[in-house]
Order: structure tokens, then C-alpha cells, then sequence
């Protein structure tokens, strides 16, 4: 365990000292955010009755979703593991006693970790200064807090668990550029990146419900507005114990079939 | 112990040629030929020895130092390195072992080269106390004080082949593969690295194997020679056999002022600049006191050198002997 923990704080440490793009992602994610609100405000002002979400519950899932931007979109891949595939620097990770795929889970974990702990703090911060109903508000309740705590942490593992497919692949396919493309525009709109899931139809949106990507971002910030409550809650955490369950345990077959038949690029 | 059976590995390349028809055609119908990279290499090196591992470009030997170090997997064979199979109980192996990929780099590329270390030091569980120990003697060894602050992506390649050395130590291995260790080194260097290598293997008793192409390491470093061609193990011996095979050749340099020069049987003029000739004497027909008379007959020589083959030039005669 230490070592993997060693290895967090050596990644978490490296990425920390990225302060100028910390700066911007910060200015960048504020601004999408409030592009994004003023969007939907056009659509509420023809009819606010039609939509699924009041307008400052929308607020706090777009808040939620800017500030955590690196910890849930699955595209925020760390390009160091594609490359070390592709240019067989992988021959160093094998050659130490560790478990591969725990070393690369723990790496991402500490690089998004890092991210995140520079840029979310400033963005809800300055989103909860903001007028209502366009601002960040206050948890619906105690209770959704402490479950948005959890299912929070377990949607991000599994976002984690999900991106280690996406690497593994690489040892098949070599260039990872296909798969990163179809990965991320999928999961973009599957997980509620580009409009909250709540907005889609309802038979789409049972569909997807039963996907691991509606246990990614969309649950966690669904329980925060308290669009989610109740005993909906702890089905929606069975759900993402049985994906991310499901998911590494996929993963970890898949590299350990994907490292017998490796080949290490290059000389 | 190192034992290696019959191994066998056989790599997929995919081929076309160029241009872009061939381009597109490929899309729909790719061509593979298959390479053996490695045919029934079988060899065993025991504990405590040093062995040079050399062959011309793609003849086998990172592919072999990749199975020896559990990274690949062999297509058939037997490999036990002291009681395990490298890719079968890899995370146990790989303990014992240290690994040096002259073309790669282990350490974190923004971080002072001490963070990797200190990383290396948890990933395999080493002792604080052996760790310390390990360090303080390597940093001694190597002449790493000054550079174990700086972050790997300014250290030059002298330095940073240093450290990747260091790095690779720090946990005991009891066999140590160095694939290439002074490619690319300046002289003061590859000579401090050598130093090293011997002292590692003399004192802590490790077990060596190093791929290079540079001659001179081999001649410094190692007793023992593997030679490898086409994937198939062709000579096992020792470097003084080999010089053997190739003693019955002098090369004789001369300087001289005036004078001619006149080939006989058994000498053969190599080369001849302006007031530098070289010769080559073939000890079976002449002997080299003969050969230093008869060259001096006519000239008028200012100075003379005599020097047995060159490992260089055993290895180059070796490939053509072997026709690879």
C-alpha cells in the first residue's frame, strides 16, 4: 500500500506545480459555466414549466459540474500512460514489483486529485457570490450532502476505473487517438456533460440509467440540488458499487491478457 | 543462476511498400511477415559473473534482456532466473533485479532526480537503513552530490545515465541487465560508468549482463562474451579464446622519412600517406622480427608500432565468420 501511496504524492506533487494552467482552466471553466447558464435562461424564458429542473438547481449541477471538471469528465485522459505504451517506455513499469494497473489508477487518481484541488474551491466560490437563481447554492439538505460526499467519491472511481479501458486498449490498437475520440464524445453526452441527463427523454433516460455513466457525474450532483433524494439515493449508490465493481474487475482481466501478448515498442 | 532453454519469440511486422496506393491498399489488406527474433537461445551464467552480451543491431539482445527481465513473453522455452520463470512470477522476479535501458529514461522528468529515487525506495520496500546506506555509497561512487537536486529534464546525458544507474541499485538487485549503458557517452563518462560496473560486480558480487556496441566496454569489463546473430546464440567463450582464434595478425604503424617499401608473402600493405604506412603481418609465414627487418630495409623509419587485432576488430571478423 505505501508504495502506491508514495507514488500518489510524488504525481500529486508533479501536477501541482502546473500553476499558469490551473489559472486558466479556472477562468476558462467560469466562463463555459456562465455561457452554459445563460443558455438555458433563454430556453427557461419561453416556458420554465416545461423543463424537469428549476432554474437554480440547473445552476448549482453547471457550478458542480465546472469546478469538478477534471475529477468526472472522462476525457481528461493523462497522455504520460499513452505515451509510455506507444513509445515502450512501459518496459520500466514492468520491470518494478508492482501491479500495473493499480500503479496507473493511482497516478490518474493523484493527477485529476491535484487538478481539482486547484481549481474547484475558486469556482464555487466565486459561483456562490453570484445573484440567485445563477449562482451556487447551499446543499438541499444535510443528509443530500453527506450522500453527495459519497456517491461523489464513488463516481469518480468509477470514472477512473472506465478511463483504464481506455489505456489498456492502447496496447491493442497502438494509437490511442480513435478510442480517445469515440470515448469522449459518447461519455460527454452519456454522463450529462453536455445537457443534465433529467432533460433527455424519459424512455432515453431509463436507458442510460442503467449504464455506468449515469453513475458518473450525473448522480452526485443530482443528490447535491436535491433533484435526487430519498430512497432513490442508495439505489443509485447499489448501482455505482456494482459498476465500479464491474468495471475494475473487467479491467483487470483485460490487462492481464493485454500484458501476456505486449509488445515493447521499440528497441 | 540464470538459465535460459530454447527460448523462443517470434514478433508480427506488418510491411508495405511505399507510397500511397500502397497506403490505401493496406488499409483493406495488410501483409505481415513474421521475424524470429529469437531461435533456441539457450545459456546459463552463474552468480557473481560479468557477461558481455553483443551482436549486431536487431540480432536478439534486447529482446533476450527483455525476457530475462520478465517484460516479455517468450513464444516457447524455459527461463529460470535464481528458481523463478521472470514472466510467470514477474512481481516476485523483478524484485531481485535491477534494469538499465541505455534509450529510456526511469527517472520523473520535472522532479529533482532524489524524488525518483525516493520513489524507487518505496516501490520495492527498501530498509530506510539499507537505503541510506545504498545512497550514501552510490552518490560517492558516481559523483551524484552535486546533480541529485536538479530535476532529471536538465541533467546532460552523462549525468542522467548516472543517476539512472544509481536508481537502479538502490534496491540490492542481485542481477543487474544494462541494455546499452554507454550509448552516447563522452569518454570521461563511459569511463566512470565502466569503474562503476566493475566495482558493483567485485565488491557487492552482482551479477552483470550488458548489451553494448562499443568494444571498449567489453574489453574492460567483461571475461565472458555471448554472441548472438539472427537470433541464434553463436559463440560462448571467453574474450582470450577469441583473441586466440585472431593472434596469428599484427598490425605494424610505421612513420618514415624516406624509403621504399616492398610487400612480401605474409605482409600486406594496408595503407600508405605521406610518410604513414600501415601492414598487416600474418604470423604463420612471418615472424614479426622478420617483417620489422625486412620493412627497414629501404626506408629510413622514425617510428614503429606493433599491435595485436583490436576486440573491434575480432567482432567485425566474427560477424563476417558468421555471415551476419
Amino acid at each position: 500500500m505505501k508504495q502506491y501511496l508514495s507514488l500518489f504524492r510524488i504525481r500529486f506533487i508533479n501536477s501541482l506545480q502546473y500553476r499558469a494552467a490551473a489559472y486558466g482552466g479556472m477562468v476558462t471553466q467560469f466562463f463555459w459555466g456562465f455561457m452554459t447558464l445563460l443558455l438555458f435562461r433563454a430556453f427557461y424564458k419561453s416556458g420554465a414549466a416545461d423543463f424537469p429542473m428549476e432554474f437554480s438547481r440547473l445552476s448549482s449541477y453547471i457550478w458542480l459540474q465546472q469546478a469538478f471538471l477534471t475529477l468526472f469528465m472522462i476525457w481528461y485522459f493523462d497522455m504520460d500512460i499513452f505515451n509510455s505504451i506507444t513509445s515502450g517506455n512501459v518496459a520500466y513499469e514492468l520491470a518494478r514489483p508492482v501491479d500495473l494497473y493499480k500503479m496507473w489508477f493511482t497516478k490518474n487518481v493523484a493527477t485529476r486529485l491535484s487538478r481539482a484541488t486547484l481549481r474547484s474551491f475558486p469556482i464555487l466560490i466565486v459561483a456562490a457570490l453570484l445573484p440567485k437563481p445563477y449562482g451556487f447554492s447551499l446543499p438541499y439538505s444535510f443528509t443530500n450532502f453527506a450522500m453527495f460526499l459519497i456517491t461523489a467519491v464513488l463516481a469518480f472511481l468509477i470514472v477512473m476505473a472506465f478511463c483504464m479501458l481506455v489505456y489498456i486498449s492502447t496496447f491493442y490498437t497502438m494509437s490511442s487517438l480513435g478510442v480517445r475520440i469515440v470515448a469522449a464524445a459518447l461519455s460527454d453526452f452519456l454522463t450529462g456533460g453536455i445537457i443534465p441527463l433529467p432533460f433527455l427523454p424519459d424512455n432515453v433516460q431509463r436507458i442510460i440509467g442503467l449504464t455506468p455513466f449515469a453513475s458518473m457525474q450525473n448522480l452526485p450532483f443530482l443528490i447535491y440540488s436535491g433533484h435526487i433524494a430519498g430512497a432513490e439515493m442508495f439505489r443509485g449508490i447499489m448501482l455505482q458499487v456494482f459498476w465500479l465493481a464491474a468495471l475494475v474487475f473487467i479491467g483487470r482481466l483485460w490487462m492481464n491478457s493485454a500484458l501476456k501478448r505486449v509488445v515493447i515498442q521499440g528497441g | 543462476m540464470i538459465e535460459l532453454r530454447n527460448i523462443n519469440k517470434t514478433f508480427k511486422v506488418a510491411r508495405r511498400n511505399a507510397g500511397f496506393g500502397e497506403a490505401l491498399k493496406a488499409l483493406f489488406r495488410k501483409e505481415y511477415t513474421y521475424i524470429h527474433a529469437l531461435k533456441d537461445v539457450t545459456f546459463t551464467i552463474g552468480d557473481g559473473e560479468m557477461v558481455g552480451y553483443i551482436g549486431p543491431n536487431g540480432a536478439g539482445k534486447s529482446s533476450t534482456i527483455k525476457i530475462m527481465s520478465g517484460i516479455l513473453n517468450p513464444d516457447s522455452g524455459e527461463c529460470i532466473i535464481n528458481g523463478l520463470t521472470p514472466w510467470k512470477n514477474r512481481k516476485e522476479h523483478v524484485r531481485n533485479i535491477g534494469v538499465v535501458f541505455g534509450q529510456r529514461s526511469q527517472l520523473w522528468w520535472d522532479v529533482p532526480v532524489i524524488d525518483s529515487f525516493e520513489l524507487i525506495r518505496d516501490i520495492y520496500k527498501v530498509d530506510e537503513a539499507v537505503y541510506r546506506r545504498n545512497l550514501d555509497e552510490l552518490v560517492e561512487m558516481l559523483d551524484l552530490a552535486e546533480i541529485m537536486r536538479t530535476p532529471a529534464r536538465q541533467l546532460s546525458l552523462g549525468q542522467r545515465m548516472r543517476c539512472e544507474i544509481a536508481a537502479s541499485l538502490l534496491h540490492d538487485p542481485k542481477i543487474l541487465f544494462l541494455d546499452e549503458p554507454t550509448i552516447g557517452l563522452d569518454a570521461v563518462s563511459k569511463i566512470a560508468v565502466r569503474n562503476f560496473i566493475r566495482r558493483i560486480n567485485n565488491e557487492r558480487k552482482t551479477t552483470v549482463i550488458l548489451t553494448t556496441h562499443d568494444m571498449q566496454d567489453i574489453e574492460a569489463l567483461t571475461e565472458r562474451i555471448l554472441l548472438i546473430g539472427k537470433g541464434r546464440i553463436l559463440l560462448d567463450g571467453s574474450l582470450s579464446e577469441l583473441k586466440k582464434r585472431n593472434s596469428e595478425y599484427r598490425t605494424i604503424t610505421l612513420e618514415y622519412s624516406c624509403g621504399e617499401f616492398e610487400e612480401i608473402h605474409g605482409i600486406t600493405k594496408q595503407s600508405q600517406i605521406n610518410g604513414h604506412a600501415v601492414f598487416s603481418v600474418d604470423t604463420n609465414i612471418i615472424t614479426v622480427s622478420d617483417a620489422i627487418a625486412h620493412l627497414s630495409k629501404n626506408a629510413d623509419i622514425t617510428d614503429i608500432s606493433v599491435v595485436g587485432a583490436s576486440a573491434e576488430e575480432m567482432v567485425v571478423s566474427l560477424y563476417e565468420e558468421f555471415k551476419i
